[in-house]
Order: structure tokens, then C-alpha cells, then sequence
């Protein structure tokens, strides 16, 4: 049975090297997806505000949309729109007075009562496609990488919502080993890259980026993995800006976790653009004789 | 700096606004700090999430509204997931701007945005960044 995909607004530009990388994996795997016909921004941060129920029907539309298609199941790969879906969904299913209110708002479209399921790729691949399904499609495993995984917030925060142990993640450990990587565990994988803000705190949002990068290189990772393009921004694109600032500063190589997938497949590195990486992501894979120097 | 704290200084109808908003029993904390120990952005705080919350707590509105705290929050949840009194603490947090960002002020100006800081960056940081520091 197909499963209906969500691909967020920056999939489709400044992050196309998740998407592209992802769905190439999914086809590689066998898995039927169907990319929703008019999906809109999630609105990349979960309102927090009790009184503000505007800002979720923009998520619970994009649900709506999934239903419609004929789907019960959702992924995405953003991790902020698995955040923004997962946790609009938990309040229609939870809240019925909420639950009303955006129903009645939104009288152009059907009730919604929450019920798709919202997963994560990552999610998706541990419960129902399982590591050794991934583990025989590997052709090219990634043997002697060391990637730091790295989860940031919004995959395992609140725990309504979590996809593993919001303390102890072990999911994209055990998705590295299956693909042949050595999975370097390191306490900053939970903690938040700063997010937005880069935004208001440019200088706060570098520190704490740097603070992970440091603690995974401390802790013997040659790479990190990561699942989100915000994440990506504030710890690869700025990572020139810790080279210049911080004392002892390292290159560190960053991949979508999905980048990785295709490479351990034998997908067409094309299919990863690499060229929205940072420069020694393809070096250390050429090191590694992971890819064709 | 000592604060006085009377009738006179506590501006009920502030701590109100912050329950309504943030859903959330800020009377409940007891001050363990693990908000604080836990908060990735400490060293950028000028005020520590233990002591919003006292604050809070007091209705000391006006030391809120010149908080740099709630705006350096990045909602990353963590002082929530730990928080032994099961209290979100970002959503606290979240009603703290709000307060201030209702009044139609905005914590960072979208028009004085440099074009070589934005060029690179993906959607989802505007649209996320914009969403919880402008009003």
C-alpha cells in the first residue's frame, strides 16, 4: 500500500539533498510513496501559546489533505514538520474542545479527529521496514566511518511525540550500524542547535552549534549525522564562522542521515547533492573509498 | 538586586494573562533550578528560567518585559522534559513574548536583515525565527 509523503517547504530548495536523497532510498527499498497533491507550510514551529489555535490549522490541513488522498499514515523527513504535524495531530486526538473550534473554523474542509499517524522516516524504517530489511539492501557499507548521531529537539520533544527515549535515543544509532557506520554516541545529540535562533542570537545560536560539535569530535566522531535543515544551517553553513571564532575548532563533515542511506545503497551520488554540503563531506567519504575519488 | 516584593508591586493581572496564555500552573515550581542546570543557552541568559518563573510567580511584570531570557529561549523543551513539577516551561516562556509582542513590538526588525545573512538560509528559519520573535 502506498504511504503518503510530506515534504515541507525547504525540501524543496535549501534542502533538496534530504529529499532527494530520501526518496531515492524509499524507492531503493520498495517502499510505494505518494507525494501529497497540495500540501502547505506546517508552520515550522508549533505554536505554544494555549489562547492561539490559528497557527495549528495550517498543519491539521495538511492532515486533512492526507485523509483525503486516502492515506492513514504520513512521513516526513523535516524534522520541524514531523514536530508541527505530530504535535497538531495529538491535540485534535486529545482536545475535543480545541478539536471543535479548528473544525468549525475550518467548515470548508471535513472534520478531522486525528486520525493519521505522523512518523518520521526514521521512525518508519525502524518499525516497519526494520534494520535488516535496510541492512540487505546495503551494498556499500559504510565500514570504519565514525558518525556522531545527532537528534537535536523536535524528533524527540515533548515526549507525546517522541520517536524514541527522549533521554536515551538509540534510533539512529542502530540505523548507522545497520548501515555498516560506526555510530559515536556523545551527550550533545539531544541537545538544540540553537534554531531560530540564528535568527534574534546569531552569536548564542553559533556557541551552542559549536558546543556539539566539539563534544562529538571529543568523543571520536569524525562526522555528525542530523535529520533537519535548520540544524544543518547552524552547524554546517555557519560552521566557517566557528572556524574563524573558536579557538580549537575542527572541521567537522555533516550529512543528512538519508545522504548517508544512499551512499551505504549504492544510489547515484548525484542523487545526494553533495554540492550543498560542506566540501570535506565528500572528502571524508573519497578518504573512506566510499565514493569514487 | 533586591526587589521589592507588596501589593503594590505585584501586577496580578499579568500573572493571569501568563496562565491563560501558557495553560500552564506556573505556581506549582519550587525553585529546584533544574530548568537552569538544564538550559543549553545559559550562558547567554540574563535572567536564569528558575528566576523567570519566581518572577512570574510574584508578578513582577516589568523585570519580565526587560527580559533578554524569553527571547533568547529557543524552545528546544529540554527544562520541560526534565521540569520535576511536569511544568512546560517553553510554553511559559512562549506567553512571556507573547505578552510583550502583542503590543505590537517586534524583537527583530525582518526589513534589517542583511541580504548576505539570509541568502543562505533555509525557509524554515525565517518562517520559525519570525513566528517567535516578531509580533
Amino acid at each position: 500500500m502506498k504511504i503518503a509523503y510530506y515534504p515541507g517547504c525547504t525540501l524543496k530548495t535549501k534542502g533538496k539533498s534530504l529529499e532527494t536523497s530520501a526518496l531515492a532510498c524509499m524507492t531503493a527499498l520498495g517502499i510505494e510513496f505518494e507525494e501529497l497533491v497540495r500540501w502547505n507550510c506546517c508552520g515550522a514551529v508549533y505554536s505554544l501559546a494555549d489562547d492561539d489555535l490559528i497557527h495549528v490549522v495550517a498543519p491539521v490541513r495538511d492532515l486533512v489533505r492526507v485523509q483525503q488522498a486516502g492515506h492513514d499514515k504520513v512521513i516526513t523527513l523535516c524534522s520541524m514538520c514531523y514536530n508541527t504535524l505530530a504535535r497538531a495531530n495529538e491535540l485534535m486526538r486529545t482536545d475535543e474542545e480545541k478539536r471543535k473550534t479548528i473544525n468549525d473554523f475550518m467548515d470548508e474542509e471535513p472534520d478531522y479527529t486525528g486520525g493519521v499517524e505522523v512518523l518520521h522516516f526514521l521512525d518508519f524504517l525502524r518499525d516497519e521496514v526494520g534494520w535488516d530489511r535496510v541492512k540487505e539492501k546495503v551494498t556499500r557499507p559504510l565500514a570504519g566511518l565514525k558518525v556522531a548521531p545527532y537528534y537535536g529537539c523536535t524528533l524527540l520533544r515533548p515526549k507525546e511525540i517522541a520517536i524514541d527515549r527522549v533521554d536515551k535515543p538509540e534510533v539512529m544509532h542502530d540505523f548507522l550500524q545497520a548501515l555498516g557506520a560506526e555510530a559515536v554516541d556523545f551527550p550533545g545529540a539531544i541537545q538544540c542547535c540553537g534554531a531560530y535562533q540564528v535568527l534574534g542570537n546569531p552569536e548564542a545560536a553559533l556557541k551552542v552549534s559549536h558546543d556539539i560539535l566539539s563534544d562529538a569530535t571529543a568523543h571520536g566522531a569524525e562526522a555528525l549525522a542530523l535529520t533537519c535543515p535548520l540544524c544543518d544551517y547552524n552547524m554546517s553553513k555557519r560552521q566557517d564562522k566557528m572556524l574563524q571564532q573558536y579557538e580549537g575548532a575542527k572541521e567537522v563533515p555533516i550529512y543528512y542521515f538519508t545522504q548517508l542511506m544512499a551512499i551505504a545503497m549504492g544510489i547515484p551520488i548525484e542523487e545526494c547533492h553533495f554540492e550543498l554540503n560542506r566540501e570535506s563531506s565528500v572528502q571524508l567519504l573519497k578518504a573512506k573509498n566510499l565514493v569514487a575519488g | 538586586m533586591a526587589r521589592e516584593i507588596s501589593l503594590k508591586t505585584i501586577d496580578d493581572r499579568f500573572r493571569r494573562k501568563i496562565g491563560e496564555i501558557s495553560g500552564q500552573n506556573f505556581q506549582q515550581c519550587f525553585q529546584c533550578g533544574t530548568c537552569s542546570g538544564s538550559c543549553p543557552m545559559t550562558e547567554h541568559l540574563d535572567l536564569m528560567p528558575r528566576q523567570v518563573m519566581a518572577l512570574i510567580q510574584f508578578g513582577q511584570a516589568d523585570a519580565l518585559d526587560a527580559a533578554k531570557t524569553p527571547f533568547v529561549c529557543a524552545s528546544c523543551h529540554t527544562c520541560m522534559v526534565r521540569c520535576p513539577r511536569g511544568l512546560d516551561i517553553a510554553k511559559i516562556m512562549e506567553s512571556v513574548r507573547l505578552v510583550k509582542l502583542r503590543r505590537n513590538v517586534n524583537e527583530i526588525e525582518p526589513s534589517n536583515l542583511q541580504p548576505e545573512d539570509i541568502t543562505e538560509m533555509p525557509q524554515l528559519a525565517m518562517v520559525s525565527g519570525f513566528r517567535k520573535l516578531t509580533s
